[in-house]
């Protein structure tokens, strides 16, 4: 039988947005308070959903430990107590929370093999959160565009 | 179709071992949750039941009867219980979260009567929960 399992992680980072595209009007517009050069942090809740057929001999989807061990030397360590616009994936990316949670589906797609990666969900306070669960609807949307 | 969801907590104890194992597998695989006199949990589990609402009484389904259901089925057979000693699903099976979720679906599916259940959601920790949607 197939179940989903959702582990929650913490994690605290710091972030300025900031587009080098746009004025620095344009800028402050855009993103005002989390424009502050000097940049900001936040409490980032992260959940991780896999899916797959609960093995009989474990009565597990994967075993948490795998989990654990590939979040924490994969994602925590990255991000943890850093500021995120100092990394390579932000050098030319605006770290949105957004932006982060895609960053953080690909790094669990890309790597984790024991269960099937079904979503990644960012809050950034308790009065935002973010999901990010593979789709592409821009492309779908960008077709339907007239030329 | 409106979806409904209920919540209720329990608490139980548990542990991880498989009989086909050696002590040696079953401390690797499953590490402290092996312990042989068990461990607890605070649980909560979240039913969700879906349906159209009906147009004389404004409900999906009596909530009243859900919460029944859930108790009888439930929380009488789980709480401040050992799982693996008390509750006939696992005298034979690891009693996980997923088979948790899997077990609490089986129970419930059939008791209820308008509404159709759509998931089950058990969480072990606030930071762990599984979902079971009754996919084979």
């Amino acid at each position: 039988m197939k179940a989903h399992l959702t582990r929650r992680y913490l994690f605290s980072a710091s972030h300025r947005l900031h587009s080098d595209e746009m004025s620095a009007a344009e800028n402050q517009s855009t993103y005002g308070k989390c424009n502050n050069p000097y940049g900001h942090g936040h409490n980032y809740t992260l959940q991780v959903t896999v899916s797959g057929q609960v093995d009989p001999s474990t009565g597990m989807v994967c075993n948490l430990v795998d989990l654990d061990d590939f979040m924490s030397r994969e994602v925590l360590s990255r991000y943890d107590h850093e500021n995120l616009n100092t990394l390579q994936e932000f050098a030319r990316n605006v770290p949105t929370t957004e932006n982060l949670c895609t960053q953080i589906y690909e790094i669990v797609q890309r790597g984790f093999r024991p269960a099937h990666l079904e979503r990644v969900k960012l809050e950034e306070t308790m009065m935002n959160s973010f999901e990010y669960k593979g789709e592409t609807e821009t492309a779908t949307r960008s077709k339907e565009e007239p030329k | 179709m409106v979806y409904l969801t209920r919540k209720a907590e329990f608490s139980a104890s548990h542990y991880y071992h498989n009989p086909d194992f050696t002590p040696e597998e079953n401390l690797r695989l499953f590490g402290k949750c092996n312990n042989p006199n068990g461990h607890g949990h605070n649980y909560t589990l979240e039913v969700t039941v879906k349906g159209e609402v009906d147009s004389r009484s404004g409900f999906v389904v009596d909530l009243k009867q859900l919460k029944e259901i859930m108790h009888r089925e439930v929380l009488d057979a789980m709480d401040h219980r050992f799982l693996n000693k008390e509750v006939p699903e696992f005298l034979h099976q690891i009693p996980t979260t997923e088979n948790l979720a899997i077990a609490i679906w089986q129970r419930l599916h059939t008791k209820l009567e308008k509404a159709r259940l759509h998931r089950v959601r058990v969480y072990e920790t606030p930071d762990l929960f599984v979902d079971f949607y009754g996919e084979a």
